[in-house]
């Protein structure tokens, strides 16, 4: 077993790490205070090939693997989780949700310009009443003729106001036997008649990130804009669950890094009754606990990124990787905030918004309680993967570069 | 338009470099191309996409040294070349002139050898014009614009006083400044190329030089002396109060 990481995995750690440091770094704070968006994240990421990197050339990708992603996931989130949100939503729910279970059209049609980070996408399955409950969605959508037409309003979508295509699970049958069978997904156009968008402001944390609602209102989407077959909605939104678990629990990983990180230092500096904090065994105690965290984050995303990259289902592991390091990173800024003392209550420093980030991601892409129960159903044998009729490629490095 | 780009390998620039037991050390902090050498890659690349050609880098050390030209490769530089001896060790700036000159005329039909404007390790800044005056080339230290004109170059050069014209012919030397704008990231097809990339290496007899003699010994090195830092805080009422405090303050320690 070897766990070192390649070449091509160090230096695209490092130009991921450059760019969020030379770029984002410096504006941050700022636009965290104003609740908004940092206006040229996105463009630079889509230049830059990060919104695309995990995809096929031919894609419009940049060829690496999945491993790649979730190392990127890390350094993005490592400087805020907007960035790192920014990459569940445009790389984890859309874009690699169409290039498992889109047709050669589809992929032709939206994953290019996906990849290119040319159009923005995002993931839209929670609604005002459902989140978790992914069967209970309302939302509709109605065949007629070569078309469906949609009605309902999806929530908490992050850029919801900012995409240009969402994919989002629609019920087109009030009356299958259970309700999941009644599903189905689509790429919908989001400049489409119809279509209305908004921001949701006051949120805790991830306050440069855009998060809004979406409503629905008789909006018309061509057939071969379904992805999937009709009724095949709740095995998709599974699928792209799993995308964007990866990239949460991968993300939160940097930010338990960023904890740590901000922890040592801040620690070795500042001295109480004559010594630096960092020599007292209570301090010690907090930063030991945060690097362990750390590592054993890393090696889930890790071990979640090498078996994508086998071509094997990995529910489970990103189960575990999602709701393990989402909690950590919350319990290291929590105790990054404690070492930091009344600095860390100020967003002088970087640790307070680290806390306000690290919360929403115990709730969404699945809340650590539905990540409990997927995992309690893999140990009692009362869950399997099933195969899909499409599952995502493994990675092939020549097939990737065409 | 060949070009050749000279890059050197130094302790990252938030590394802290100290000296221990009349040693320099920078702990664990990794080892990165140096800053300076990062804007001659980006303007070597400019100048290639402007009137094509190939840029190559170059760089001396040991194998480790192969990242810095590891990160040219993948910000957009054709190929790359290690210059390994074990004989290259301690070299001041005349010496290492001395092999990067050998190897520049080993490339052969080099218009355009960069180098950044001085390595934040050393910090001499000497080694590119050396390295013209070995090859009897013109030496444009300091470059702040580059425009290649038929077989001569004009250059505007940043100095203190302003900024100078100069022009010369062909094949130059150039030591180059920030004014090219922010070096590249490495693209993710310059990572893939690069991490694949088999570096050669060429020791001195391939250069067919022998061993070069540093002719500067260096003997002592020691840590700057420890600043005694005083910390007043200026108070008052109000912001212009502790404004006009300070000024005074500022007048009276004579800082302005």
């Amino acid at each position: 077993m070897d766990f070192t990481l390649s070449e091509e995995h160090n230096m695209l750690q490092r130009m991921v790490r450059d760019f969020s440091q030379k770029e984002i770094a410096p504006v941050i704070k700022e636009y965290d205070r104003k609740q908004e968006p940092i206006p040229f994240a996105l463009p630079r990421m889509g230049e830059l090939g990060i919104l695309g990197l995990c995809f096929p050339v031919r894609y419009g990708g940049q060829g690496m693997d999945y491993i790649s992603l979730g190392l990127a996931c890390e350094e993005l989130e490592a400087l805020d989780t907007s960035l790192r949100v920014a990459m569940s939503v445009h790389v984890g729910l859309c874009a690699t949700t169409i290039f498992q279970w889109g047709t050669e059209e589809q992929k032709q049609k939206f994953l290019i310009p996906l990849a290119k980070g040319e159009k923005l996408g995002c993931g839209a399955f929670t609604e005002p009443g459902c989140g978790s409950d992914v069967s209970a969605i309302r939302a509709s959508a109605k065949r007629a003729g070569d078309a469906y037409i949609l009605n309902g309003e999806k929530m908490w979508i992050s850029l919801a106001s900012k995409a240009d295509y969402a994919l989002l699970t629609m019920r087109t049958n009030k009356d299958a036997a259970k309700p999941s069978q009644g599903l189905s997904t689509f790429i919908v156009d989001l400049h489409s008649p119809g279509v209305t968008s908004g921001d949701i402001h006051g949120k805790l944390g991830v306050r440069a990130g855009s998060t809004g609602w979406i409503n629905f209102q008789d909006v018309r989407v061509p057939l071969e804009n379904r992805i999937g077959e009709e009724g095949e909605g709740f095995k998709i939104t599974m699928s792209a669950f799993d995308h964007g678990r990866y990239t949460v629990g991968s993300g939160a990983t940097g930010l338990l890094r960023a904890a740590l990180e901000a922890s040592v230092k801040y620690s070795q500096q500042r001295t109480t009754f004559g010594r630096a904090i960092s020599e007292y065994q209570l301090i010690q105690e907090k930063i030991a606990r945060i690097s362990q965290d750390y590592e054993i984050a890393r090696l889930l995303h890790l071990k979640a990124g090498w078996l994508q990259n086998q071509g094997e289902r990995c529910t489970r592991e990103i189960s575990f990787c999602k709701k393990f390091a989402t909690e950590a990173s919350f319990k290291a800024a929590d105790d990054a905030i404690q070492i930091h003392g009344a600095y860390g209550f100020s967003d002088e420093y970087d640790v307070e918004r680290y806390l306000r980030n690290a919360r929403g991601a115990i709730i969404y892409e699945g809340s650590s309680e539905i990540q409990t129960l997927i995992q309690a159903g893999y140990a009692l044998g009362q869950r399997e993967d099933k195969p899909l009729r499409c599952e995502l490629p493994a990675y092939d490095v020549e097939e990737w570069q065409k | 338009m060949k070009i050749v780009v000279c890059v050197k390998q130094v302790p990252d620039s938030a590394a802290k470099v100290v000296v221990e037991n009349g040693k320099v050390t920078w702990g664990d902090a990794p080892l990165v191309i140096n800053p300076w050498d990062e804007y001659a890659v980006e303007a070597a690349l400019q100048q290639k996409e402007a009137h094509g050609g190939t840029v190559t880098a170059i760089t001396m050390g040991g194998e480790s040294a192969k990242d810095a030209l590891k990160h040219a490769l993948a910000m957009g530089a054709d190929d790359a070349i290690l210059i390994s001896d074990p004989a290259l060790s301690n070299l001041d700036t005349q010496a290492t002139a001395q092999v990067l000159s050998a190897a520049i005329q080993k490339i052969g039909g080099v218009e355009l050898a960069f180098f950044g404007r001085q390595a934040i390790d050393g910090d001499a800044g000497l080694v590119p014009a050396q390295t013209a005056r070995l090859l009897d080339w013109p030496a444009l230290t300091l470059a702040s614009t580059i425009k290649v004109e038929g077989d001569s170059v004009r250059v505007e050069r940043a100095i203190e006083e302003g900024r100078q014209v100069v022009t010369a012919k062909l094949p130059a030397v150039f030591s180059l400044v920030k004014d090219f704008g922010e070096p590249r990231y490495p693209s993710f097809m310059g990572i893939r190329k690069a991490s694949r990339a088999v570096i050669p290496a060429w020791s001195l007899a391939e250069l067919s030089i022998s061993a070069p003699a540093a002719v500067i010994a260096w003997t002592e090195i020691t840590n700057p002396p420890s600043r005694e830092v005083k910390c007043d805080i200026v108070t008052g009422g109000s912001p212009e109060e502790i404004a006009e405090a300070l000024a005074d303050k500022i007048l009276a320690e004579k800082v302005l």
